[in-house]
């Protein structure tokens, strides 16, 4: 087989690679670009820590080949806009071991970008693909709450 | 090499020994530190000790030799560095000691960071600011003790002369190195950083991806390894075919890796190894082997079978261990409650599976391990590679989470093998199923509890027997028994002051890889126990609060003197961490008071309690549920958690936070089974952990204590389970003895 040139267009920047056209988006950044924010949990969509935006839609980067991204806009945690809620993150220090936390962090934004006020119930569904081990639900609920508010107050 | 214990009344000759200092009393050790990950140029910067460095710009440079994998560590380690240098905490660079047996032991395991290197690290925080006062004043001519440090500033106290830390350190850095019995370290009430809710020192770079864990090493000229293991223990291959897996795009190369000999300990499991040029590939690649494994004597493991033999063990005879009073025999049938618990294997599943990096080369090899022990990962690789272990360098990643399955190296030792093998640096990652399926697993266990009331609807005799395959047979062939040191973990080291006591093991022949995993043994022996009590509770018609006050008895340091048990007590001197019952009573009354304030419970709901000292910290913990057609919602949990003088309150309360959910998570859904000696599991789906939707709303509260810093990342885990089910009894009249509860409910 022969490998194809490729241009990915993640965070605002063009990345020319070779890479085979099935290779979850996931291996692709972290591997080949060179951007490790982004983490590997499960590689079966179980865990949410490979959590992308593919025009701005969360997506698991785990299961989303190359192919299906080449022409779209895909956004890391790296390159991510979402300062206010990475300082609601920080003021109720949320993370742990923190491996989790660059998923839950685009979930959230996500979440926030599409439903910029959602219920408690939305917020769980939101949250509900993205495990934490170490356990910081809690503060993840808070952080997203608190960014809630602000955007109520804004 | 000098234990920790003897820096305690250290003389300054120890000290220089300890440190490996250069001669003529100069720095503590300046010289050949292996400090990551960057080199300090000496003429900018100055050691101070093994610890810390100060640089002429006024940075200090601190070093962390623990592991950071969620517990905060980094930043509780510093914040006492820091309190005794008096350093400003705005110029704190803190800096991840590599494997070096100078630091003394570096196994972030056991929830000891904190615990074992408190008084330690205070030394050395005040060994490198009594230099620079000492410099300040030769250089003002006046005495020391017109001295003082402040802010990373040393202020004159006669004149308004000041001088900064970086304007000192070159020469403090040749300053002769005090005594320790001359330090004079500060009083509590003046601390500065040690109390503090400090936010984590790696925030920024989690928050922005920026974070450097075992998965993100990536060296020039890197291959990538991902291995199939054999799937039953003791197992090896028989045939291989790789025709297909070397077909695959990126794949280099297929290497067949050596079974282990003897008891597992450290070695790696064997079985095929394809190695790629990217991660991915290199998984592909291993889909497409073909591998037939030999016969192994566990083949028939099946933990149906298991379970049911441990059962029945647990109702014969068994070893004593603790005893008082001389008959458990001839109980009045009508005076006794009996009861058996079961607990299944258990994994980690930390977010993170094992990862490392090794670069053999001629001159030795390098690692960079996601590892909550350095130093046996860095003498298991020098023995494996005929190295000394100084040509071993081990370099911390972060990690993404550990809870114990990370202090065994066996992946490093695989990324060792396959480097020297290649000649190039390699990358071995494991997958979610292998975590699942080749882990240093959590114990199945059993046990027996049967209690005696007397004439006052008191209990006054208790007998218990535990069961379970010990770690020490993953270190040793042959063992059949649990040890003293897990059976002092939450089953024989329960102060209950009963007339007649007697508590028994029972043998149990392990079948897999045995490891530690947050909170040990204290996991089982806490459901146990805790169940128990409430059982009994419920027979006397008292609240379970209650029946902890009664069994528990009188406040007193209780030593288990002439109970035929010397209790080990998580290493610690019974004098310095007693088994304080009136600890227990303090907590008692806290949630009873805190329980009498939440609002009344409704149809359906019910709360439960269970408390449990383990790691010398005590929690107690209540759990509010609701049960609706057979489905289970926790809908709150308070813990009261007394882990002694705290650094960080907000890393205490959020590792207590993360022990709920961790041991919501074990209760309620946490299975390993093996079946034809493979392991049933393999990923979230069939291994599930608690996610957002399930997880109650959690308070903490942290108990105000004077008393020595204790354990702080395990203890909040082992009396969950119990306040589960025991909530569970309160809502719906049934007994659950057998975990996990999605065996029989909705979770
Ligand atoms: S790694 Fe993609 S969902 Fe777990
Ligand atoms: S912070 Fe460790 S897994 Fe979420």
């Amino acid at each position: 087989m022969t490998i194809p040139t490729q241009t990915l267009l993640v965070n605002g920047k063009n990345f020319t690679i070779n890479a085979d056209p099935n290779m979850p988006v996931l291996w692709v950044l972290r591997d080949i670009i060179g951007l490790s924010g982004t983490k590997f949990g499960c590689g079966s969509g179980l865990c949410g820590a490979c959590t992308i935006h593919v025009d701005g839609a969360p997506m698991r980067g785990c299961l989303t080949s190359l192919k299906h991204v080449v022409g779209k806009q895909v956004t890391t945690i790296e390159g991510v806009e979402a300062e206010r809620l990475k300082e609601k993150w920080a003021e109720h220090n949320v993370p742990q071991c923190g491996y989790c936390q660059a998923g839950q962090i685009m979930s959230a934004a996500a979440l926030l970008a599409k439903t910029p006020q959602p219920t408690d119930g939305q917020i769980d569904e939101a949250m509900s693909g993205n495990i934490c081990r170490c356990g910081t639900y809690p503060r993840i609920k808070a952080a997203i709450k608190a960014a809630v508010t602000e955007n109520a107050e804004a | 090499m000098t234990t920790f214990t003897a820096v305690e009344n250290i003389s300054r000759r120890n000290v220089l020994k300890l440190f490996g200092a250069a001669g003529g009393g100069l720095a503590l050790g300046a010289t050949g530190l292996a400090w990551s990950p960057m080199a300090l140029a000496q003429d900018k910067q100055a050691m101070m000790n093994l610890f810390i460095a100060i640089g002429e710009d006024n940075k200090v440079y601190l070093t962390c030799h623990r592991s950071e994998m969620g517990q905060g560590i980094r930043t509780g380690i510093s914040q006492v560095l820091a309190d005794e240098l008096e350093a400003d905490w705005d110029n704190v660079v803190v800096i991840q000691g590599l494997a070096d047996k100078r630091y003394g032991s570096q196994n972030t395991d056991g929830s000891r960071s904190i615990r074992k290197h408190y008084t330690r690290m205070r030394q050395m925080g005040a060994l490198a600011r009594t230099m620079l006062e000492q410099t300040a004043a030769a250089k003002w001519q006046v005495p020391v003790s017109e001295v003082y440090a402040k802010s990373s500033k040393v202020f004159h106290k006669g004149s308004n002369k000041s001088l900064t830390f970086g304007e000192l350190a070159i020469d403090a850095g040749k300053q002769t190195v005090p005594a320790i019995e001359s330090l004079s370290l500060k009083s509590d009430n003046d601390f500065t950083h040690i109390g503090q809710s400090k936010t984590i020192v790696d925030m920024q770079d989690m928050l922005n991806g920026k974070a450097i864990y075992g998965f993100d090493i990536k060296l020039d000229g890197m291959v990538y390894a991902s291995i199939s293991r054999p799937p039953v223990l003791g197992s090896d291959v028989a045939s291989l075919d790789d025709s297909e897996a070397r077909k695959v795009v990126g794949v280099i190369d297929v290497i067949q890796l050596p079974v282990p000999k003897g008891a597992p300990v450290f070695q790696a499991l064997g079985g095929v190894a394809v190695i790629a040029t990217n991660t991915w590939s290199a998984m592909q690649g291993r889909k497409a082997l073909k591998v037939s494994w030999t016969a192994s004597v566990n083949d028939r493991h099946d933990t149906d079978k298991y379970m049911a033999e441990l059962v029945d063990k647990v109702k014969q005879p068994g070893k004593v261990m603790r005893q008082l009073g001389d008959s458990v025999k001839n109980w009045p049938k009508q005076s006794t409650v009996n009861a058996v618990y079961t607990v299944p294997y258990l994994t980690h599943a930390m977010m993170e599976p094992p990862v490392a990096t090794a670069n053999v080369t001629a001159q030795g090899c390098e690692l960079w391990s996601s590892t909550q022990t350095p130093q046996s990962t860095q003498q298991t690789v020098a023995a494996l590679l005929g190295l000394k272990e100084d040509n071993v360098k081990v370099n911390v990643t972060l990690l993404g989470g550990g809870f114990g399955r990370k202090s065994k190296p066996d992946y490093s030792v695989e990324a060792a093998m396959l480097s020297q093998r290649l000649n190039l640096p390699v990358k071995v990652s494991w997958t979610r199923e292998d975590e699942i399926q080749h882990g240093y697993y959590h114990a199945i266990s059993s046990q027996f509890y049967q209690a005696k009331f007397d004439d006052n609807n008191k209990v006054d005799a208790l007998l218990a027997r535990t069961g379970f395959p010990s770690i020490s047979s993953t270190f040793a062939e042959g063992v059949d028994m649990p040890s003293a040191g897990e059976l002092d973990l939450g089953f024989t080291d329960v102060p209950l002051a009963l007339p007649q006591i007697r508590l028994e093991a029972v043998k149990a022949v392990a079948r897999t890889r045995i490891g530690w995993m947050r909170s040990v043994c204290n996991i089982q022996h806490a459901f146990g126990i805790g169940s128990f009590v409430d059982e009994l509770a419920v027979k006397a018609n008292k609240p379970c609060i209650q029946m902890w006050r009664e069994m528990l008895g009188a406040d007193r340091k209780e030593t288990f003197a002439d109970q035929g048990f010397s209790y080990g007590n998580y290493g610690e001197e019974l004098a310095d961490h007693p088994v304080d019952v009136a600890r227990y009573h303090h907590l008692l009354d806290i949630m009873e008071a805190t329980l009498a304030k939440q609002p009344k419970v409704t149809k359906n709901q019910g709360w439960g309690f269970a408390i449990h000292r383990s790691f010398v910290s005590y929690v107690a913990v209540a759990t509010l549920v609701e049960v609706v057609d057979n489905q289970l919602q926790v809908l709150k949990s308070i813990a009261a958690i007394d882990a002694g003088l705290v650094v960080n309150p907000d890393r205490v309360k959020s590792q207590t936070e993360g022990a709920i959910i961790f041991g919501l998570s074990l209760a309620m859904m946490g299975e390993i089974s093996f079946k034809n000696g493979k392991v049933t599991q393999s990923n979230f789906h069939d291994y599930p952990l608690l996610r957002l939707p399930q997880c109650p709303d959690i308070e903490v509260i942290l108990v105000e204590s004077n008393a020595k810093p204790a354990g702080v990342g395990e203890p909040g885990v082992p009396p969950v389970a119990p306040s589960l089910t025991n909530a569970i009894f309160a809502a719906t009249g049934t007994r659950y003895r057998d975990l996990p509860l999605n065996k029989v409910l909705s979770v």
